[in-house]
């Protein structure tokens, strides 16, 4: 990267240490990696210290501190891409490619390796080239991308079909189904103090869509109430739980809902800036969302007086993600915004007193915002009427895994998973994962509960397991999920998530006695009990949940042996044997 | 003055005080490794866990709070508490036998507080250099808990920025303030207090090893919590 | 001390440690002959017996570095209704594990002009593991090496049928 050019990307950014990520990611596409030279150069530049670039560059997995070639791929290794034949397409295109899973080829030009969900579930397998998202790989394909690398055609003149992404909306409700125009729902919010539209919201008993399912106007009232000279609107569109998907299609064929929402939310509470924090893997939906962003300034919808009330001043930035699950967690969120590793924070203080910059912050999922452009449409008794009485309104549902028609479902709050499994077409399934990894596997015997806060919350993942599925390989597939995604503060997830992922996977190679059940047991309460954050009190999940339902497929794995080694004790003589030469009787040792 | 209970005894506190804090200013030595007294609350290590109303919580984030039932000192929490000390203890390479630290060690001390007798879970062994670049300090990297003190202290007290993290999950590791990734091109001196922050054995001063001999050294004369009492 | 009816057969080993475990232990002193009154030997460096017999307690030290070791330690398991990892390289490797971070191919290169390949000499593994990798261990008893009256107050309590005990200055991992 020439200084010159460093230096323009410097001034975009006005030098402000808070863009650090979207420093390095916009760096890295020019320079291919971060190199040390660059992470020094942008450390003396902000006038922050070296080893805290450095840092920030180890913590995400997209950014590249070593170099990754000119074309880095990535291929999606959620469960539902493996049962589409992810696996073999990877190495198919590793062989076509000539290069090794994982490493750089040696002339530098090219890597192949794995990333978690890309949130592409029902149009999978998918794969990111240098970030950018191909769904709906096949041999063909995988044929024409190790063509296009193979010629090193330049990234930007790929043919864009390849890149084409859908919406798979198969059952809309009034969320999806909304037509209205950019500013109509905010509109009606401004003609209310805002206190009355706090009423109006409070009357909706709308809760959030992240997962924790917080009571909206609670969380706005205490930010507004917080004592502090600013505060921020923040959307979270980090959508990284494995299997959903909806926040994806909701930025792009709802976004001015979600952004009424947003400007509704500043409206309330007070604030001038906001920001939708959207994850990496979604970079092909950067442009549009810039695009609104940009029609809306012109409309009068963001920016000073914003439709004409006089004070009323909001805008909103885009801040991309760069592959780190945990930044769904909103306090990593805001940390990940200020330009730091998204290490969540300690609570209390919670994010409406100290969020971004340490001042009164809300943070709420695009769904959420988006409903709340449906409340001030239809007002706040006409959204409370919908759904279950502790859960209004409709429920967005990313479905995938194995059904005749996987895509978003809306929902009203409240529906039996059984619907759900009917309106996608599923045939026997003999489980669903209901709110991704984190969430809860439920068997048959389930399929009469509801969705919604009262029975199974849900983040808006629905994952079906067909019956020829094996359950373990999907809980093996979720614990490398995890182990990936720790950010590694705390000592029982940074440690633990790893330890579980060897115990799950000595029991799928057949490794696996009573004992490492019990091990695996002993790890899952230390992660429930002590972790710091939600993701390693959830990191759990798929394994008790197997354990607790489905204990005949995890028994059946299991050996009859009382003890077998941690390690394959011949195996590990294999490399004294290649420098001996030696292969007598001596040179082995019995495995067990 | 107001106060919980901790494990039924009463433990007064002032405004501000942590649980960890308060508890330890009554004389309950709660196992701790990541909490210092001259340091904000880190939250990381998760020894200091306790009970609270049924919850587990780190002690040392949790604000005391008049009233609170705290429970420390149950089979449950010292098995928790072991179990967290052995994955500290698998996660690196733990060679008491040869470090200089050992029986000034905190680590170690909290470990014979809780009986562990072994590490239990598969040791991970990774690969870890050892930094001796340094005229006076030298860096053994084996011995990290990732407790972020030497950060800390380098950031807040010394106003160097030595030291940071980088990696994530269980490639987290400690980094140097250096384009070259060596201490000899930081700013660091053998006199700051990032320096001597260390519970462990990964920042040691070179020339200066086993001037109190093993086996006279604090740990092993006293419990932890009771150093430079009788045991 | 009440002596029980019959004596216990006691076997021990040293794997890849260096018999400070052992030295310590002769280091109980005069407290030897009450230990014998107590424990008839088996398998150990101090008998020079090359195989176990059925055995009551198996002592092992050392961790394992090589193919023989975990032969050694398999026939203990099998012969000994309890076993007891003794000391740091039993427990977690010990020092020997330092190496585990090479390749062991570089390490035999570096060592041997010519990489010796005769069957007696026992081929070692890629890394050196504590024993709890391959067999099941039913005590540990850490230190480097466990102090004396570690071993004294651990032996006793087992060897009376107590859950042996270690209270502060007995347990060390140095």
């Amino acid at each position: 990267m020439t200084p010159a050019a460093l230096h323009a990307l410097l001034e975009k950014h006005r030098h402000d240490p808070t863009r650090l990520v979207q420093i390095l990611r916009e760096a890295q596409d020019v320079a291919g990696w971060i190199s040390p030279p660059l992470i020094t150069e942008v450390a003396g530049h902000l006038g922050v210290p070296r080893a805290r670039v450095e840092g920030v560059a180890g913590f995400y997995s997209f950014f590249a501190t070593q170099p990754r070639g000119e074309y880095r791929v990535l291929f999606s290794d959620d469960i539902t891409d493996r049962f589409h034949g992810s696996e073999r397409l990877r190495l198919d295109l590793c062989s076509q490619l000539g290069v090794e899973p994982g490493k750089l080829r040696a002339d530098g030009r090219v890597s192949v390796g794995v990333t978690s969900c890309t949130g592409l579930c029902e149009q999978g397998p998918a794969l990111l080239v240098n970030e950018h998202a191909i769904p709906r790989l096949d041999d063909a394909r995988i044929a024409q991308v190790a063509e296009l690398i193979a010629t090193r055609h330049p990234l930007r003149e790929w043919p864009a079909e390849l890149f084409v992404v859908d919406d798979s909306i198969e059952l809309r409700g009034w969320l999806l189904g909304a037509s209205v125009a950019p500013g109509e729902a905010l509109g009606h919010a401004l003609a209310l103090s805002p206190d009355a539209f706090l009423e109006q919201l409070a009357k909706s008993k709308l809760r959030g869509r992240g997962g924790a399912g917080f009571s909206t106007a609670d969380k706005w009232r205490s930010a507004k109430q917080a004592p502090g000279p600013t505060r921020f609107v923040v959307c979270n569109a980090d959508e990284g739980e494995p299997g959903t998907f909806k926040d994806r299609v909701l930025l792009r064929r709802q976004l001015d809902l979600v952004l009424d929402g947003m400007t509704a939310c500043a409206w309330t509470i007070g604030a001038q800036r906001g920001f939708v924090y959207l994850r990496g893997e979604y970079r092909f939906l950067e442009a549009p969302i810039e695009a609104a962003l940009a029609a809306r300034r012109k409309a009068k919808l963001l920016g000073r007086d914003v439709l004409g009330h006089r004070g009323f001043d909001f805008d909103v930035e885009l801040h991309l993600g760069a592959g780190a699950y945990v930044c769904g967690e909103e306090s990593a969120l805001l940390e990940s915004l200020e330009g730091r590793r998204g290490i969540p924070r300690n609570r209390p203080p919670y994010p409406v007193t100290n969020g971004y910059l340490h001042q009164p912050t809300v943070v709420n999922n695009v769904e959420t915002f988006a409903s709340v452009a449906l409340i001030a449409l239809h007002g706040g008794d006409a959204f409370a009427a919908v759904g279950t009485p502790k859960s209004s309104g409709t429920r967005v549902h990313s479905v995938s895994g194995d059904c005749a028609k996987p895509g978003l479902y809306e929902l009203p709050m409240g529906a039996t998973v059984r619907a759900l499994l009917d309106a996608c077409g599923a045939v026997e399934p003999q489980a669903v994962q209901v709110g991704g990894p984190s969430g809860v596997l439920l068997s048959p015997r389930e399929f009469d509960r509801r969705l919604c806060f009262e029975d199974v919350p849900s983040a808006g993942a629905f994952v079906v397991f067909g019956p020829e599925r094996d359950l373990l390989d999907v809980v093996v597939n979720y614990a490398h999920f995890f182990a990936h995604e720790s950010c590694g503060f705390c000592t029982p997830c940074r440690v633990g998530t790893t330890l579980l992922e060897r115990s799950l996977d000595a029991i799928d190679a057949g490794r696996g006695t009573r004992r490492d059940v019990k091990e695996a047991l002993r790890l899952s309460r230390m992660l429930r009990d002590s972790s710091h954050c939600g993701l390693g009190h959830t990191a759990c999940n798929p394994f008790l949940s197997l354990y607790e339902k489905f204990k005949p497929t995890l028994e059946r794995r299991l050996s009859s042996l009382d003890f077998v080694p941690t390690f394959d004790v011949d195996e590990a003589l294999a490399a004294a044997r290649e420098v001996t030469g030696r292969d007598d009787v001596k040179a082995h040792l019995e495995d067990v | 003055m107001s106060s919980f209970t901790l494990d039924g005894h009463d433990v007064p506190f002032t405004e501000g005080q942590s649980v960890l804090q308060a508890a330890l200013a009554a004389g309950h030595p709660i196992p701790h490794l990541c909490a210092h007294p001259e340091f904000k609350a880190h939250g990381s290590c998760r020894v200091c866990t306790v009970k609270v109303n049924g919850r587990m919580v780190a002690s040392c984030t949790l604000p005391a709070a008049a009233g609170l039932a705290v429970e420390s000192e149950t089979q449950e929490l010292k098995e928790l508490r072991q179990g967290l000390v052995q994955l500290l203890f698998v996660e690196g390479n733990h060679f008491c036998p040869s470090c200089e630290k050992s029986g000034e060690c905190k680590l170690q001390a909290v470990g014979y507080a809780l009986d562990v007798r072994t590490p239990h879970f598969p040791q991970l062994f990774p690969d870890r250099p050892v930094d001796a670049s340094h005229p006076d300090l030298i860096l053994d990297f084996n011995r990290c808990i990732l407790c972020e003190l030497c950060v800390r202290a380098s950031a807040e007290v010394d106003g160097r920025h030595a030291f940071a993290l980088s990696g994530r999950g269980l490639t987290k590791h400690l980094i140097v303030n250096a384009e070259s990734g060596l201490l000899k091109d930081t700013s660091v001196a053998v006199t700051d207090t990032a320096v001597t922050v260390c519970p462990v054995g990964v920042i040691l001063k070179k020339g200066k090893g086993f001037a109190v001999p093993i086996g006279q050294r604090t740990y092993d004369k006293a419990a932890f919590g009771f150093e430079g009492k009788k045991p | 001390m009440n002596a029980p009816r019959r004596k216990l057969k006691v076997a021990t080993a040293s794997l890849a440690g260096c018999f400070g475990c052992h030295m310590s232990l002769l280091d109980i002193d005069e407290r030897l002959f009450a230990l014998l009154e107590l424990v008839e030997l088996d398998r150990s460096p101090l008998t020079d017996k090359k195989h176990c017999g059925p055995c009551d307690l198996g002592l092992i030290e050392g961790g394992l570095c090589n193919a023989e070791n975990v032969e050694v330690l398999r026939e203990f398991r099998r012969s000994c209704k309890v076993l007891v990892a003794v000391g740091a390289c039993a427990v977690n490797g010990g020092l020997p594990a330092q190496r585990n971070h090479l390749d062991v191919r570089d390490c035999l290169k570096a060592v041997y002009p010519v990489v010796p390949n005769d069957p007696e000499l026992p081929l070692p593994l890629d890394k050196v593991h504590p024993l709890s990798d391959v067999v099941r261990i039913d005590y540990f008893l850490p230190g480097c090496p466990p102090p004396a009256e570690a071993l004294w107050q651990f032996l006793t309590d087992l060897l009376h049928g107590r859950t042996p005990q270690l209270g502060h200055g007995l347990i060390h991992y140095d």
